[in-house]
C-alpha cells in the first residue's frame, strides 16, 4: 500500500496507462514543465515532447485537435487548465466528441479524456473557481467523472482512458494535496458505481468531488447530536449510480443532496427529482439540495465564503429536515 | 488554360466524368429535395466541382480527408459510394451514417473521409489532429482539410493553422472561395488580404488559384501534396462560385441581378468539358459521360427513395458504451 496525493496519484495513473499503452499521449499548456499544478511533473523526461505535448494557448485547437487524434486512433489525454478554460472549447466538447459517433453512425470512436481542474480555490474569483459539471452531464455523449479520493484519481482516471466514449474528468483543485492509499489491493470500483463511504441509518447524504468530504465531516458531526447519517460518494454524475442512491434512500427514508455547484439547475436537482419519482412511497422528508447561491464567485475571502458550502451548514439543514 | 501538347487527354476525360457524377448527384439530391424525400438541409457544389475532383485525384485511399457542410462532392470524390450517399440524405437504412447525419454530416471512414461538419470552421482543428495522429504514429499519409471562405474568420482557421506550422503536421488546407459567406458577400466582412496572407503570416506558403480550371487545380494540388509530403503544412487557396444559393431552397436573391448568369459560362465543367473538345474528343463521347454519370445517380437516387427509415430505437445505438442510453437513457 502506497501513500500519494490526490495530484501524485493522477500522475501516477497517467503515467502507468503511458507504459501500458503507447497510443495514449496527452497535450496541453505547459506540460513539459509539469502543468499548472505539477499534475504532469517530470512525465516529458520520462516519454518525451511528442507524448507529453506542450501546446499552445488554443483551447479550441487543443480540445479539437483531440477529436481527430482519437477518431485516428489514438487517446488523447486532454488538459485545459481550469475548467472555466474548457468553456473557448464547448464547439469542439459538445458539437464534436458528445456527437462524432452518433452522428456518423458509429463509424468512429472518440476516446479522449478531457481534464478540467475544478471548485473552488481560494481568492480565484470567478473566471478561475466554477463547478459546472451538470452542464456536462446534460449532454448525450459524454461520462461525467469526478473524484474525491487519491485512490479514486488513479484509477478512475485510468479507466477513463481506456474507455472509448469522451470522458469528463473533473478534479478538484483544493484536493491536490489531499493523502491517502493508493493501489491498496481494495476492490476497485468502475466508472458508474458509487460509494457508501459511511453507512448509516438515518439519513442519506449524497455528495462527490471536495464535497463529499465536508459531507463526511458533517456525518462525525451529526453522529454527536444522535443522527447517523450514510454518506455517499458518487464518484461519477454520468452514468451516475441510482441504485445505490435509491436503496439507501429506501433504508433512511431522507436524501441530502450537497454540491459545491450553483443549486438552482445543477445535480443535485437531478437527483432529488429521481428519487422522488422512484422511491417517494419510502421517503420520510422531502429530498433537499445543498448548494451554492446563483450569484459568481468573488475574490474576497468574506464573499467567496457565500458560496462556500461548510460542514455546519449541511450538520444545521440535515438536523432540521430530520426533525432533530 | 489552353490545352498544351502535354494535355494529358485520358486524366482529364476521367476528372470530366467525375465532375460530371457529383453535378448528377446534386442534381437528384434537389430533385428529391423538392419532392419532399430529402427532409432536412442540402447545400450544393454546383459550380465548385473541379476543385473537389481535381485535390482527391491526387489522394491515396488511406490519406484523409475532411469536408465541410458542402460536402458531397469531395466526399464523391474521395471515393465513397453514392447509393450510401443519398441513402443518407434521404434518413434511409444503409445510410453512410446510418441516417443520423444527413447531408452535413456526411462521412465515410472507409475511404479516409473522415466527415463533412455542421459547423463552419470546425474541421479545421479536428483535421490538424488527424495529422498529429498521422505524424505521431509515424505514418506515410496526408489530411487534406477543405473549407469555405466564410471560415476564416473563425478562431479555428488561426488556431489550427498555427498549431499545423508548430507541429510541422502533415496537412494541406484548401480554402474552396466561393466568395459568399452562407449569404453575405465574404469580402464586406473579412478584413486584409485573404486566406493567403494570414497563412504566409504563420509561415505557411500559400497561393490562390483559379478553382474552376480542372488543369489548375490538378497541378497545384499534385505540387502542393508533394510539397506537404516534404516539409509539412501548406495552403491553396481555390477560387470558384457558388452558381446556386446557400441551400437547394435559397433563390440567392440577394446577389446583384446577372452575376450568376455571368458566371455560368466560368462553369468548371462546362470548361472542362471546351477542353477535351479542343483536343479532339467527339460531343458524343462527352455527352454519354454525362449521360452515363445521370442513369448513374438516377438509379442511385431510386434505390434510396425505395429504401426503409431506420427502425425508431436506433436512435439509442451508438451513443456512448458507459452509460449507454440502451440501457439508461434517463
Amino acid at each position: 500500500m502506497k501513500q500519494m496525493t490526490y495530484l501524485e496519484a493522477g500522475r501516477e495513473g497517467l503515467a502507468e496507462m503511458m507504459r501500458e499503452d503507447t497510443s495514449v499521449w496527452a497535450l496541453g499548456e505547459d506540460l513539459g514543465r509539469g502543468g499548472v499544478f505539477g499534475q504532469y511533473h517530470g512525465l516529458q523526461t520520462e516519454f518525451g515532447k511528442d507524448r507529453i505535448a506542450d501546446t499552445p494557448i488554443s483551447e479550441s485547437c487543443i480540445l479539437g485537435s483531440a477529436v481527430g487524434a482519437a477518431m485516428m486512433g489514438t487517446r488523447p489525454v486532454v488538459e485545459m487548465r481550469f475548467s472555466d478554460f474548457a468553456l473557448c472549447a464547448v464547439d469542439e466538447l459538445v458539437n464534436q466528441a458528445a456527437k462524432a459517433r452518433y452522428m456518423f453512425g458509429g463509424q468512429t470512436r472518440v476516446p479522449m479524456v478531457v481534464r478540467e481542474p475544478s471548485g473552488l480555490w481560494r481568492s480565484s474569483a470567478a473566471q478561475h473557481s466554477q463547478s459546472l459539471e451538470a452542464w456536462y452531464a446534460h449532454i448525450p455523449g459524454l461520462v461525467v467523472v469526478m473524484p474525491s479520493t487519491p485512490a479514486d484519481n488513479r484509477t478512475l482516471l485510468m479507466e477513463s482512458i481506456r474507455c472509448d466514449d469522451p470522458v469528463v474528468y473533473l478534479e478538484h483543485k483544493s484536493l491536490w494535496d489531499f493523502e491517502g492509499p493508493v493501489d491498496d489491493g481494495a476492490e476497485i470500483l468502475p466508472i458508474g458505481k458509487a460509494r457508501v463511504a459511511r453507512p448509516g441509518k438515518d439519513v442519506t447524504i449524497v455528495s462527490w468531488s471536495a464535497m463529499f468530504h465536508t459531507s463526511m465531516e458533517a456525518a462525525e458531526g451529526l453522529a454527536a447530536k444522535g443522527v447517523d447519517a450514510e454518506v455517499i460518494d458518487l464518484r461519477t454524475l454520468w452514468p451516475w449510480d441510482k441504485k445505490t442512491v435509491f436503496e439507501s434512500v429506501c433504508k433512511t427514508g431522507h436524501l441530502i443532496v450537497v454540491h459545491e455547484a450553483v443549486q438552482v439547475g445543477g445535480f443535485g436537482a437531478e437527483i432529488a427529482a429521481s428519487v422522488t419519482e422512484n422511491v417517494f412511497s419510502d421517503l420520510k422528508s422531502a429530498p433537499l439540495r445543498i448548494g451554492a447561491p446563483r450569484i459568481p464567485i468573488s475574490y474576497a475571502p468574506t464573499m467567496e465564503d457565500e458560496v462556500r458550502i461548510t460542514a455546519e451548514q449541511i450538520i444545521e439543514k440535515t438536523l432540521n429536515r430530520v426533525g432533530k | 488554360m489552353m490545352p498544351t501538347k502535354n494535355f494529358d487527354q485520358r486524366r482529364y476525360a476521367q476528372l470530366f466524368k467525375q465532375m460530371c457524377r457529383i453535378r448528377a448527384f446534386e442534381r437528384a439530391a434537389i430533385n428529391a429535395k423538392n419532392e419532399g424525400l430529402v427532409l432536412g438541409a442540402i447545400h450544393p457544389s454546383i459550380g465548385q466541382e473541379a476543385a473537389a475532383v481535381g485535390v482527391c485525384e491526387n489522394l491515396n485511399k488511406d490519406d484523409i480527408l475532411l469536408s465541410t457542410h458542402r460536402g458531397h462532392g469531395h466526399t464523391l470524390s474521395k471515393g465513397a459510394d453514392p447509393s450510401a450517399m443519398m441513402l443518407e440524405l434521404l434518413g434511409k437504412e444503409g445510410g453512410n451514417c446510418a441516417g443520423k447525419g444527413g447531408s452535413m454530416h456526411i462521412a465515410d471512414f472507409s475511404v479516409g473521409m473522415l466527415g463533412a461538419n455542421g459547423v463552419v470552421g470546425a474541421n479545421i482543428n479536428i483535421a490538424v489532429g488527424a495529422a498529429h495522429a498521422i505524424k505521431l504514429k509515424g505514418e506515410n499519409k496526408i489530411v487534406v482539410c477543405i473549407f469555405g471562405d466564410g471560415a476564416i474568420n473563425r478562431g479555428p482557421f488561426l488556431e489550427g493553422l498555427n498549431w499545423a506550422k508548430v507541429y510541422n503536421l502533415p496537412i494541406l488546407f484548401i480554402c474552396e472561395d466561393n466568395g459568399y459567406s452562407a449569404t453575405t458577400h465574404t469580402k464586406e466582412t473579412t478584413a486584409g488580404g485573404g486566406p493567403v496572407v494570414r497563412a504566409q503570416s504563420l509561415g505557411i506558403k500559400a497561393e490562390t488559384f483559379d478553382g474552376n480550371d480542372i488543369i489548375t487545380v490538378d497541378q497545384a494540388a499534385q505540387d502542393y501534396i508533394e510539397r506537404v509530403k516534404k516539409s509539412g503544412p501548406h495552403l491553396l487557396h481555390f477560387l470558384t462560385y457558388r452558381l446556386e444559393g446557400h441551400t437547394s431552397t435559397d433563390p440567392a436573391a440577394y446577389r446583384p441581378d446577372g452575376e450568376a448568369d455571368g458566371k455560368w459560362s466560368n462553369d468548371p465543367i462546362a470548361r472542362c468539358r471546351n477542353l477535351l473538345v479542343e483536343d479532339g474528343v467527339s460531343a458524343e463521347q462527352l455527352d454519354k459521360f454525362d449521360n452515363e454519370a445521370t442513369a448513374e445517380m438516377t438509379r442511385v437516387y431510386k434505390i434510396a427513395r425505395d429504401a426503409s427509415f431506420p427502425p425508431a430505437l436506433d436512435a439509442y445505438k451508438d451513443v456512448q458504451d458507459i452509460g449507454n442510453p440502451q440501457t439508461e437513457a434517463f
